[in-house]
């Protein structure tokens, strides 16, 4: 099975603390932690497992810049098979439909049989699967949290509902699917690994390679656009303990006791 | 302004509560706005469905498809292309129907799509001006969709307060015919419920909940210690489940368990917003977060910027004495 996966690198919301930068109308970029959006490295790890199991090959694909090079090698160190850069100034500032159209038409020059994503980034957009899906006219589910593969071009997946049920579904290739995280153990990848595809050549692709004009992606096409980013007037917000680490557990203890939390 | 729309989810003949929150979103877009109801489904359920929200909606478009028995987004989509008016705007709530749905309808029907939305600022010219939450909430954003061409907007439950106001007496219009054939590539089989674990986490009166902080699952251990000493139980977050240190039964949020304890303690738990909308019951909440910028601090009661891994010892400890003494 030809399998795509689209990654992402994103800031990592788990390790960054997000500040404001008002005077750029954005957050300050300049210490963030990057790495591939977490859903994103479940989708692939799942490609592997099926190309594991049936065979066939994982493609790894980014809409971005140089920098995001790094997440492509490390898919590949976990075992894609390659990566395709694709980057191009008039790109920028596109919103989830300029990214759907841009993988389209990459999608377009292939052949996949299934097209997976992660099921939403650090904008929690979860939009682009679903808008590439609907573009390619190709069947789509979002959440899915497992993959059986069926007789005769089919596949029986679950999707996450609420309470942790599952919604199980047939679905035809070729299809698009969003991961949910958790749908596998996502193998580690260390530095060798990381060594060992590092002089691995990455093709890059560009608007020209793909046919897509400026008016298709980028800002000119975009309809969505953030303004600015800011911290909202929170509420009372907590009460945040002060003092030692001693002092603040002595607090602690007495307002569980307080509140009727200890026993 | 273009017609407003509100997809309607519901359940066993009964209009989910998002019905009451489309509504004052619409009203937010458009304070003159009659929005119209749009439900899909079949037979008696769905007729009960729009009988209902008549006394809230002026107009309600049914539906009726025995194809849409159970909600499948593909089906959905390819009614609501058929019947929706050119450049609708249509108002969905952002749970795992919304997000199967709306990016997909929003290409068919050639119009904008804005997912997740917190608060709606109101219309200038052509923009409707939004508010989102980006980086795990860890920060908001103003947002402009170009809603010219039409555009779906879906919105985050719980956000939008239901207003007050008169009951209407409706009309329910039949659109059943206007849908056209429905067929997908996709097909519901059915649902499965999730397994139930050794401990109900939605009846304990205290729980010690624990998150990404953990790190490692040899950590549980730590958490384990003061839940015990508290005669509290262990409950967590998704990525604890992700890395499957604890069963899916412990998870509290959207996609997992919703909970009423008396007293709530967060331990590296960020607070998205999945997590947050499993805690009901306004309890008493601690959290205790590195990241002092951690969501979490917006709706607990009491706050500790620490790593759980070094303040948990030290409070079981402290607790551990305190009962020692009072026995």
């Amino acid at each position: 099975m030809e399998i795509l996966a689209c990654v992402r690198r994103v800031p990592d919301t788990s390790e960054n603390e997000i500040q404001l930068d008002s005077a750029a109308n954005d957050i300050q970029r300049d210490d963030l932690v990057y790495s591939v959006n977490e859903p994103d490295n479940y989708a692939v790890e799942e490609a592997l497992q099926i190309v594991a199991r049936i065979g066939g090959n994982v493609t790894v694909v980014t809409v971005g810049g140089e920098e995001d090079e790094e997440v492509l090698r490390r898919e590949m160190a976990m075992g894609a098979n390659q990566g395709v850069l694709i980057s191009d100034e008039i790109f920028s500032g596109s919103d989830g439909k300029g990214i759907a159209t841009i993988l389209k038409a990459f999608v377009q020059k292939g052949h996949y049989d299934l097209i997976l994503t992660g099921v939403q980034a650090e904008d929690g957009g979860a939009q682009v699967g679903g808008m590439l899906a609907a573009m390619l006219d190709y069947p789509f589910a979002s959440l899915v949290n497992s993959i059986e593969i069926l007789e005769g071009g089919k596949l029986k997946i679950s999707r996450e509902i609420e309470g942790g049920a599952k919604e199980m579904n047939e679905i035809e290739l070729p299809c698009v699917l969003s991961i949910q995280t958790g749908i596998n153990e996502p193998r580690y990848v260390g530095m060798r690994g990381i060594r060992q595809v590092a002089s691995v050549e990455i093709p890059t692709l560009g608007a020209s390679e793909l046919g897509i004009n400026a008016g298709a992606a980028g800002a000119a096409a975009a309809k969505v656009n953030r303004a600015d980013y800011f911290v909202p007037s929170l509420g009372q917000g907590a009460e945040m303990l002060q003092g030692n680490q001693e002092e603040m557990v002595e607090k602690l203890v007495s307002l569980l006791k307080d509140k009727g939390g200890l026993k | 302004m273009a017609r407003i729309f509100a997809y309607i989810l519901h359940k066993n003949g009964v209009a989910d509560d998002s019905a009451a929150e489309l509504l004052a979103a619409a009203r937010k877009i458009d304070p003159a706005a009659a929005p119209t109801a749009i439900v899909t489904g079949r037979g008696a359920e769905l007729d009960a469905v729009c009988s209902a929200l008549s006394a809230s909606y002026r107009e309600t478009w049914k539906i009726a498809n025995e194809a849409l028995a159970y909600p499948n987004a593909e089906l959905v989509r390819k009614a609501l292309v058929n019947v929706l008016p050119k450049d609708s705007l249509l108002l969905v709530p952002h749970a795992h129907f919304g997000v199967d749905l709306s990016p997909g309808l929003s290409i068919k029907l050639n119009s904008a799509y804005v997912s997740d939305v917190l608060s709606i600022e109101g219309v200038e010219e052509t923009q409707l001006k939004v508010v989102r939450q980006e980086f795990g909430g860890q920060i908001s954003a103003h947002v402009r969709c170009d809603i010219s061409s039409g555009a779906v907007i879906n919105l985050r439950p719980g956000a939008f307060k239901p207003v007050e106001s008169a009951s209407v007496t409706g009309r329910v219009v039949d659109k059943s015919s206007a849908a056209g054939e429905l067929a997908a590539r996709r097909r519901f089989l059915e649902t499965v419920v999730a397994e139930s674990g050794d401990v109900d986490i939605s009846k304990q009166p205290v729980l010690v909940s624990v998150g990404r902080g953990l790190q490692e699952k040899e950590n549980l251990a730590i958490a384990q210690e003061l839940a015990d000493a508290m005669g509290a139980v262990l409950s967590c977050s998704r990525p604890v489940v992700d890395a499957k240190w604890l069963p899916k039964s412990r998870q509290v949020g959207s996609s997992g368990q919703t909970v009423k304890p008396r007293v709530y303690l967060a331990c590296g738990i960020s607070g998205s917003f999945q997590h947050l909308v499993g805690i009901k019951g306004n309890p008493f909440i601690v959290a205790i977060n590195k990241n002092p910028k951690a969501p979490i601090f917006q709706v607990a009661d009491v706050g500790i910027v620490a790593d759980m891994l070094e303040f948990l010892p030290e409070l079981t400890n402290k607790i551990r004495e305190a009962s020692a003494v009072s026995a």
